[in-house]
């Protein structure tokens, strides 16, 4: 709109089908808006969003020569984006655009006082209406996206998206936490309801890697500070000493073998202390990268300096081991980051009554998946805490998921982990092997066959909650009776077991909370991250450039992490590919000739975007830094700084039309 | 749904930030959770946005109560916009009363995305309070200041 031109404005009240219509009186608040300041054109139409729908509006800019279109229907989140370029393709300013909210804000929460949402809805498109009315034109901002990705977390999904964006030839960081990748799924020795052997189909990918030229993989390291934003994202990394130059260490094991502990007795993590490494050891056989690390805890010559040595004499690398290596922090320029920081299994000791960590019998189901695996502490045969096999096994389904005291969502892949499990147990073991479960959930590809399957094969299944779990001698070392309701048979049932494994639940990583804020990203409730929209943004965030992939969004099995990782993967090379991003254009300016200097604003700004210009001591926003917050817009005490889009004009405007009748024609309120 | 004591159905100004509260109340909406009619939402890219001004302005033009919304502590999208807005809200908590106005008519709270349920709850306990203490009326008031006692 030109100078002095008066805004001739559209407004479309959107039916939404029957989701705003069924509650609003669409028709009424069309005739509403109609009657409203400056509208020139006001309608009611099914979909807004349809392609017909954007048409009525683009004929009624030609042909009522609108300057200005509001539209009455959903959340901003949903539709904004696309009523703007509705707004641009028909020559209007996109910016031009006022979205109202009558949907999620109105019709969704007052469905059960019809009369009171419509008044409500009307309120809220006079409100926007009258913002409208002193909406500017603004130009987009665009920023160059680094070609360069940041991937967080080695489980599968990182690998995944890792190798799908450098075999695209894009430059990827892989940042992971422990001194292997592979994650979970390295430590599962069958993957349901195929059965494959879960080294098999990991360990390919894993060496993939860790040859990748254009992977650069750092593990025992994590991400400690996150600057800058959508295509320019200046990441801190903190590389933990291994103690060892990985360009060097050949991975030939030598100073493990040679270690002055002759043998291994400290618990080992990727074993779930069920096995023993030394203070120098590698993970699991299959560890990437091959590099060996010295546990600073246990490690003699680490912890006292006090030991001969022994492994450095054996290795046959000079200097490849190196007590003095220190922590490092080296900074990285990457353009998108995904997340794929993985879950962390749900810790029974908050459900004593299982008996866990009381009794020898109980384990797991993680401690089983490493029991079973053949590069396992007892080399994949199912043997107990006593030495003995067991003849009868029980598996307690949903232990920390679907439970009021603990997490009330289902995890989605213990029923099926169980069942794989049982199918294990019996096939090794030729053990009776007894599931107590609420419902059984097998809703995926071969899952309900692999139910069948197992049923055929003699595992036996009870539908019903464990009541209370018992030692059989004083002692509690022997069998556990565990008794339960059978809600089939309509009795009680009590069964002595030799092993007891609990199916426990996936939860959102310890640290989650942490990780969020490094990434300005948000957490649900249970700790989850959360996507931009469940169904059309599942990997996207509302932090423009950072994406999600498997469990630290949800919990979910290989495949839905795998593919989650393929779509992260496909958004970070969209932005790349494109070259550059349009930003919301809403930074904060300064109007020169009315700031007095004063430097309130200077130090509120949380990007040091303000600087004083030397010349006449007044403030200057640098918009590359700006992201548009507004704080130094509501303290300056001059009102010489405004922000594109949210203007005080058009706030003190909305609010007065909120309450008030009719806003001044044309005229605000102050 | 809720009962209209002195017939008054309260007005709320709320001014809630892009990230955290607008989020909060557009997933009430989209789990269909029911609260009363009484708010209307002014969307802010950020609680550090909420110029005092802006809370006066509603109830100079009628506003029975106002909403500030923002991330917790800690996790503002802008670093710490919702404590610049603290240091605001407690000052002009004061400047209400010195203007007769009953300080529990402005409320801040912070509401997280996934906080709906949080942000209804906020929205009936401030709905049945300004219900009890009756309506503003301050653009009268000012009008004819020696007419009506203030209340604060």
């Amino acid at each position: 709109m030109k100078e002095g031109e008066t805004p001739r404005i559209g407004v479309y009240v959107c039916h939404c089908g029957l989701n705003i219509a069924g509650v609003l009186s669409v028709k009424s608040l069309a005739e509403y808006a109609g009657r409203l300041p400056n509208v020139v054109v006001s309608r009611d139409y099914k979909y807004m969003c349809s392609d017909p729908g954007q048409e009525l509006i683009r004929q009624d800019i030609r042909e009522h020569g609108l300057n200005r279109v509001v539209v009455a229907a959903c959340s901003p989140f949903l539709h904004e984006e696309t009523f703007r370029r509705v707004c641009a393709s028909a020559g209007v300013n996109p910016y031009f655009y006022q979205m109202v909210n009558i949907r999620e804000h109105a019709a969704w929460v007052h469905s059960h006082e019809k009369e009171k949402a419509t008044r409500k809805a009307e309120d809220l498109i006079r409100a926007g209406v009258a913002r409208a009315a002193k909406l500017e034109p603004v130009v987009r901002q665009r920023v160059p996206i680094h070609p360069a990705v940041l991937v967080v977390g080695g489980g599968i999904a990182g690998i995944q998206a890792a190798l799908t964006l450098a075999d695209a030839g894009k430059k990827v960081y892989l940042v992971e936490r422990e001194p292997t990748i592979g994650g979970h799924m390295a430590q599962f020795d069958k993957t349901f309801p195929t059965l494959d052997c879960a080294a098999c189909i990991l360990t390919p990918k894993m060496t993939a890697v860790g040859n990748h030229p254009n992977i650069t993989l750092w593990t025992y390291s994590d991400v400690v500070k996150v600057d800058g934003s959508v295509g320019h994202f200046t990441v801190t990394v903190r590389r933990r000493p291994r103690y060892v130059h990985e360009d060097l260490c050949i991975g030939c094991l030598l100073c493990i073998e040679s270690c002055i502990y002759p043998d291994a007795r400290v618990a080992s993590e990727f074993d779930l202390g069920l096995g023993k490494r030394k203070p120098v050891y590698i993970p699991f056989p299959q560890a990437v990268p091959m590099k060996v690390v010295f546990d600073p805890e246990t490690c003699i010559a680490v912890k006292t300096g006090k030991c001969t040595r022994p492994c450095v004499d054996v290795c046959g690398v000079e200097g490849a081991i190196d007590f003095e290596q220190k922590e490092e922090f080296p900074q990285i320029e990457v353009g998108t980051i995904i997340l794929a920081t993985g879950f962390k299994t749900f810790d029974p000791h908050r459900l004593p009554f299982y008996g866990y960590g009381r009794y020898p019998a109980v384990y797991t189901s993680l401690e089983v998946e490493r029991l079973l695996n053949a590069s396992g502490p007892t080399g994949g045969e199912v043997v107990l805490r006593n030495g003995k096999k067991p003849e009868a096994v029980g598996i307690v389904h949903c232990i920390g998921s679907r439970d009021e005291n603990t997490n009330r969502y289902c995890s989605r892949v213990c029923c099926m982990y169980a069942m794989k499990i049982a199918h294990l147990i019996r096939e090794r073991t030729g053990a009776e092997v007894y599931n107590f479960y609420i419902d059984i959930r097998a809703p995926g590809k071969g899952f309900e066959e692999f139910y069948d399957r197992v049923q055929e094969e003699g595992v036996h299944f009870i539908r019903g909650k464990v009541g209370d779990v018992t030692p059989e001698t004083p002692d509690g070392k022997g069998r556990v009776v565990v008794s339960a309701d059978d809600t089939l048979l309509g009795r009680a049932r009590k069964i002595p077991l030799d092993m007891l494994v609990l199916a426990v639940g996936l939860e959102a990583q310890a640290d989650a909370n942490e990780v969020r804020r490094l990434f300005n990203i948000t957490c649900s409730e249970e700790g989850f991250f959360v996507e931009r929209h469940p169904k059309l943004a599942p990997v996207n965030t509302f932090t423009d450039g950072v994406f999600l992939a498997g469990c630290c969004q949800s919990p979910k099995d290989i495949p839905d992490s795998v593919a989650q990782a393929g779509a992260a993967a496909a958004e970070a090379l969209a932005l790349i590919d494109r070259g550059e991003m349009e930003l919301s254009p809403n930074f904060a300016y300064v109007s020169a000739e009315e700031c007095s200097g004063c430097k309130t604003c200077v130090p509120l700004c949380p990007y040091s975007a303000i600087t004083l210009e030397p010349e006449h001591g007044k403030a200057v926003i640098n918009q590359a830094l700006c992201k548009g917050c507004g704080v130094c817009v509501a303290a300056c005490p001059s009102g010489s700084i405004g922000q594109h889009l949210f203007e005080d004009a058009q706030i003190f405007d909305e609010i007065e039309a909120l309450i008030q009748g009719v806003a001044a024609n044309g005229e605000g309120a102050r | 749904m809720t009962p209209a004591t002195n017939g008054h159905d309260p007005k709320i100004v709320s001014l809630f930030c892009n990230w955290c509260t607008y989020i909060a109340a557009d997933s009430e909406g989209v789990s269909r959770k029911q609260y009363p009619a009484s708010t209307r939402v002014v969307r802010l890219m950020c609680s550090g946005r909420v110029d005092p001004q802006f809370v006066l302005d509603a109830f100079a033009k009628g506003a029975d109560g106002v909403l500030i919304g923002g991330c917790h502590p800690g996790d503002c999208h802008y670093s710490e916009g919702n404590y610049k807005n603290l240091r605001r809200y407690s000052l002009l908590k004061r400047v209400l009363t010195e203007f007769g106005i009953d300080p529990r008519r402005l409320r801040l709270e912070w509401i997280s995305a996934s906080e709906g349920e949080k942000l209804a709850k906020v929205i009936r306990e401030m709905t049945e309070e300004l219900r009890a203490l009756g309506p503003l009326n301050l653009p009268e008031k000012i009008a004819r200041p020696e007419a009506v006692a203030m209340e604060a």
